[in-house]
């Protein structure tokens, strides 16, 4: 909220500098955003009366006015289209210096002299936008310095108020709060009650009482509407960021401004029969003020005559009864809606207005009849008419009960670490305006009716804090007690992988958890994903099944970039919907393109392949110490290469994928290389072994070599599986040593040599042993394999 | 015996003048071996006198001694010259590059979350996760944020439908583990939250740490020497720090973090909006009708909750002054760190 500190002022005005002031308020969690001065830096420019406009000799759009700055006449070139004699407006006089550094100097404009120039509120830094000159009350004392006039040595403070200050959003809330921090008395601004001429009255019956538990409406006839705002007027909704639009609009303003009380006037003229405040009946519609039509939900407080709505209570006016140039009486309203049954009602239509933002906060609901008051004696005073009796309908038992709280003061020091003496309690709970009773260990405080936010002991708490100053509460250690927690050895750390992935030459991604539902398709085309109501675009409107589609767009965002080599992982959640409900995986991918090696003198140029990323996995799965329990095995996905992706497997249950990009996707989006992916449940990863110490072997070991030819269909690891097993108890290990195929083989076979490795706990092995285990396996191959051993 | 001396003369230039070890062992075969010249000598003595022959057997030895010794420093010598012959030739150019793998790296965002975590489960927090699709419930209503509160309109929620939201916060974790833990409670909750709200400064998924400490007696004045000394440690630097107060519907009091600039140190710059402050974390004691709602006595135990948003702790500490770049995952970022 945007406040003019002299309007502040006005109310409490401490001895502290704009900066101190702000710094202060912000200290009492009113926080200051922004501290602008009302208007940029200018000099020589003063009030001027334009006495006569000539058409230029020599130009259409430009004319010539005589002005008078009070003791001399100049003569100005003006282009303005509002430009006539008898307006008042800002002159700046020759020297003059107007904000960006702009100099006023003498000048001739296509031949006619002109002594300066006749301003409009841009040019002066007033207004973002201007559409003419700035026309100045006709009571503005000609030469006076328009910064004095217009008390432009003043600054606009922004405030941020937090959601439970609605007692704050007007400038008496702020200076309640100002007096209290500075011990000061707060004068509200004395007035006159307007008296009551005549006796019109207008019918106002509330039937949502529990919506509307206070209705204070006001005849006033008579009014001269073409009289405009005063400058002052003008001036200080300016200053808190509200454009003037007539006095009665602005007066309502005004008093939303200072006291926080939203108001509202009808065109009585316009209005048929009896006020209503009721609930929207169905299919009722109400065209706003801002010429817009809304279709009203059942849940719509309005404000109604007997033709239909004439305004969303408590958030906008409508266009039917509102007051116009031609408007010569007015009803003005002053009501409490209650926050509760408003609370989303203005966003629900898209809507959000400063009348809303309070009304849903909570706005003092003893506050109408004042503003009542106040607004006639406003509204009187500058543009006349006469005033009936204030109509006020109120529902008791609806306005919020206000039950008092209860400190007791050993609280104090339990959550606020602090000793508080009674007397400093007592102070501060009184400045903020509650009923302060000592009783036994603490006190009985009542609520005044603009604080919504007080209704437990914390909340006193809370208020004692904030006045007292956070920073002024002491600072104390957490004592705890030191307990030593499990640490089970099966549980890897993830950020043991991370690193481990890391030396193994993969970067960390992170990816945003929702994609693109197009390339979200074309790898789960299966699955239906989670699909956000609201995304923020239509390219992240579904969340992940899978790490990939996000991981590939890294890719390409460093493969546009000239990276050849990439090589990514990400580790995050899925989002599967189920049968049973959604499962959100944590999961673990990697990509990896490009070449194997950085370009070196030492390393061949070679670009990676399925192998590569597959031996990373499998590096991975060797840090469980259950590399035993994964396995791989021939697959096809979506997306991925057909001859190029296997499963990965772990007892049977399928745990996730590695394979390359099919080659079409690839080029659908644009990657030319090749690329390889994995995406791998991550709970099996960081699911370990405890190792089981070995008793080392004393006798050496023996190791054969066999070459086998068999047809390429063959699987090397179920072949492996089978060796092993046929290899008799003394085999240790197992290794493919080579892979063959070409010239001298049948095409359709490839050579496999396998290197057998065998050794005995008790005993140095003869060579019978191993020729015996060896020919065990030679004839399984040969059956089961159609093998051909190799020389 | 008279070509004695002329032998070993033969013999000494001979040796001298070898060049190798093969050479120089068959100098030792020609003279000194079973065949060789001076064992000829020596085996000629027989023609000698018996009176000559101990004399000049002792002439022939002392050559032989000689010859010996002169063929084993020759040899010294000559391994010596090969070897580092040798040696020169296997030299190399170590200033050359090494046969390195290109080395990886962690996020920052996970660095920075890293560090957090050690911090904090040094004095025994525990790190728990939780979903990120989250129930209604755990993200606003057990936090004392019921349907409408105003406070919901400053969370801009990804909805997933009526009652399920995409986390805007990392809370609804402590909401859990309240329900199902007894206290002593001492945890944080990293993870990535969402807020559907995209621009310069805001991305539409970022990360936070949340913490939450239960107990019998725990103070806002516990809660601000804590955040204190995770702020000092964090950024390894003695920082004034300054607490605001808020509003944030799950505690009460509730504070905004302020650190003094640790761009410009508290004098006024860019990064702090020329205020000297930067707003790092909010905070608060956990509000009763929080505790209320996972049926944790008010009167018993107090407790409080800070979170602080791991990019904006980043890019403080690593000076990175675009949030975007965070989840561009553009390896000439992710290499810097």
């Amino acid at each position: 909220m945007k406040i003019s500190e002299k309007w502040l002022r006005e109310w409490v005005s401490p001895a502290l500098s704009t900066r101190e002031l702000a710094h202060q308020i912000t200290m009492a969690g009113l926080e200051v955003d922004a501290i602008e001065p009302v208007a940029d830096m200018f000099s020589g420019v003063v009030v001027a009366e334009i006495l006569s406009v000539e058409p230029h000799p020599d130009a259409d759009k430009l004319r010539v006015c005589q002005v008078s700055a009070g003791s001399e006449t100049v003569q100005i070139v003006c282009g303005a289209p509002n430009a006539r004699a008898g307006l008042k407006v800002p002159l700046a006089q020759v020297e003059a210096e107007l904000p960006g550094n702009f100099k006023i100097k003498r000048a001739k404009l296509r031949g006619v002299e002109s002594q300066g120039m006749l301003c409009a509120e841009q040019e002066l830094g007033l207004s973002d936008s201007s559409d003419g000159l700035m026309e100045l009350a006709s009571e503005a004392p000609v030469g006076i310095d328009l910064r004095h006039y217009l008390e432009l040595d003043d600054q606009v403070i922004d405030i941020s108020v937090t959601p439970n200050r609605a007692d704050c959003l007007g400038i008496a809330g702020i200076a309640r709060e100002v007096g209290l921090l500075n011990n000061l008395a707060v004068t509200e601004p004395a007035f006159t009650k307007a008296s009551e001429t005549i006796t019109d009255t207008i019918s106002i019956e509330v039937q949502a009482e529990e919506c509307c538990p206070r209705y204070v409406g006001r005849v006033i006839k008579g009014i001269d509407i073409s009289r405009p705002s005063p400058q002052w007027l003008q001036e200080k909704l300016r200053r808190c960021g509200v454009r003037s639009i007539d006095a009665v609009v602005d007066v309502t303003n005004y008093l939303l401004l200072e006291l926080g009380q939203p108001m509202h006037a009808f065109d009585h003229g316009k209005l048929h029969g009896a006020i209503e405040v009721r609930m929207a009946a169905p299919d009722e519609s109400i065209e706003l003020l801002d010429g817009k039509t809304l279709k009203l939900s059942a849940d719509t407080l309005v404000i109604a005559d007997c033709e239909g709505p004439l305004a969303m209570a408590g958030i906008m006016g409508g266009q039917r009864s509102a007051v116009s140039s031609t408007t010569k009486d007015i009803v003005l309203e002053a009501a409490f809606f209650a926050p509760k049954p408003l609370a989303g009602r203005a966003r629900s239509y898209g809507l959000h207005t400063d009348s809303s933002h309070r009304f849903e906060r909570g706005v003092d609901f003893e506050l109408q009849v004042q503003a009542m008051e106040r607004a006639t004696q406003m509204l009187l005073e500058l543009v006349g008419g006469e005033a009936g009796p204030i109509q006020e309908v109120v529902s008791k038992n609806n306005l919020p009960a206000r039950p008092d709280v209860v400190l007791r003061a050993a609280r104090i020091e339990k959550v606020l670490g602090l000793s508080l003496s009674a007397d400093e309690v007592e102070r501060i709970l009184c400045g903020l305006g509650l009923g302060v009773t000592e009783t036994d260990g603490g006190w009985c405080c009542s609520v005044p009716s603009w604080r919504f936010d007080i209704t437990i002991e914390v909340d006193l708490l809370e208020e004692l804090a904030r006045v007292y100053g956070y920073n002024r509460l002491p600072v104390t250690h957490i004592h705890a007690k030191l307990e030593m927690q499990a640490r089970p050895e099966t549980d890897l750390s993830i950020r043991y992988l991370r690193r481990h992935l890391s030396a193994r030459g993969y970067r960390e991604a992170i990816t945003y958890s929702f994609v693109d539902p197009q390339l979200q398709r074309i790898f789960d085309p299966e699955q239906a994903p989670v699909a956000l109501s609201n995304p923020i675009s239509a390219d992240m409107a579904v969340m992940r099944t899978s790490l990939l589609p996000g991981l590939v767009s890294a890719v390409l965002h460093n493969t546009n970039r000239q990276q050849p080599s990439v090589r990514l992982f990400e580790t995050g959640l899925r989002f599967i919907p189920d049968d049973s409900g959604l499962r959100q995986v944590p999961t673990l991918a990697m990509v990896s393109t490009g070449p194997r090696f950085e370009e070196s003198w030492a390393s061949p140029a070679d670009d990676s392949d399925f192998f590569d990323l597959k031996g990373d996995i499998e590096s991975l799965l060797g840090l469980t110490r259950r590399s035993e329990h994964f396995s791989f095995g021939a697959t096809s996905r979506p997306a991925l290469h057909p001859g190029q992706t296997a499963c990965i497997t772990r007892k049977g249950d399928v745990v996730g994928v590695v394979g390359a990009l099919h080659p079409s996707v690839g080029t659908e989006l644009g990657l030319n290389a090749p690329l390889y992916l994995c995406e791998i449940d991550l709970a099996v990863l960081v699911e370990g072994e405890i190792p089981k110490y070995a008793e080392l072997s004393k006798f050496p070991e023996v190791r054969r070599d066999l070459a086998v030819v068999v047809d390429k269909t063959v699987s090397s690891a179920r072949l492996m599986g089978d060796v092993r097993a046929a290899a008799g108890t003394y085999i240790t290990d197992l290794r493919l040593f080579d892979v063959y195929t070409g010239k001298g083989i049948d095409p359709k076979r490839k050579s496999l040599a396998l290197g057998l490795t065998f050794r005995d706990q008790s005993r140095t092995l003869g060579e019978e042993d191993v020729n015996v285990a060896v020919g065990q396996v030679i004839d399984l191959l040969e059956k089961n394999y159609n093998a051909d051993l190799r020389n | 015996m008279e070509n004695l001396e002329p032998l070993a003369n033969q013999a000494r230039s001979a040796i001298a003048a070898a060049q190798d070890s093969a050479t120089l062992e068959q100098l030792r075969v020609d003279y000194l071996g079973k065949k060789g010249q001076l064992t000829g000598l020596l085996k000629g003595l027989s023609n000698l006198t018996p009176e000559d022959r101990p004399k000049a057997g002792a002439l022939i030895n002392v050559v032989k001694q000689e010859l010996q010794e002169l063929i084993g420093e020759r040899k010294t010598a000559l391994d010596a010259t090969a070897v580092k012959a040798k040696l020169e030739q296997e030299a190399i150019d170590v200033t050359m590059p090494g046969r390195a793998k290109t080395i990886g790296g962690v996020h920052p965002v996970t660095q920075t979350i890293e560090r957090m975590e050690d911090f904090f489960s040094a004095i025994g927090f525990d790190v728990v996760e939780g979903p990120e699709i989250e129930d209604d419930y755990h993200n606003f209503e057990a936090l004392n944020i019921p349907a409408h509160h105003p406070a919901r309109a400053m969370h801009d929620t990804f909805y997933v439908d009526e009652h399920t939201v995409l986390r805007t916060h990392t809370s609804p974790v402590q909401v859990r583990v309240m329900e199902s833990q007894e206290p002593p409670l001492r945890i944080i909750c990293p993870g990535r939250v969402y807020r559907c709200d995209s621009d310069l400064t805001h991305t539409p998924m970022f990360h936070q740490v949340e913490g939450l400490l239960i107990d019998e007696h725990s103070s806002f004045s516990d809660l601000k020497g804590l955040i204190e000394d995770f702020l000092r440690v964090f950024f390894e630097r003695d920082l004034e720090v300054r607490f605001r107060p808020s509003y944030f519907p799950f505690t009460e009091p509730s504070a905004e973090v302020d650190i003094q600039c640790v761009n410009c140190g508290g004098k006024g710059c860019r990064v702090c909006s020329q205020t000297g402050w930067l707003e790092v974390m909010g905070c608060g004691m956990v509000h009763p009708k929080v505790f209320e709602a996972a049926g944790i006595d008010t009167e018993k135990y107090s407790g409080f909750a800070f979170g602080m948003g791991v990019e904006r702790l980043a890019m403080l500490r690593y000076g990175v002054n675009d949030l975007r770049l965070f989840f561009d995952n553009d390896l000439r970022f992710l290499e810097q760190f």
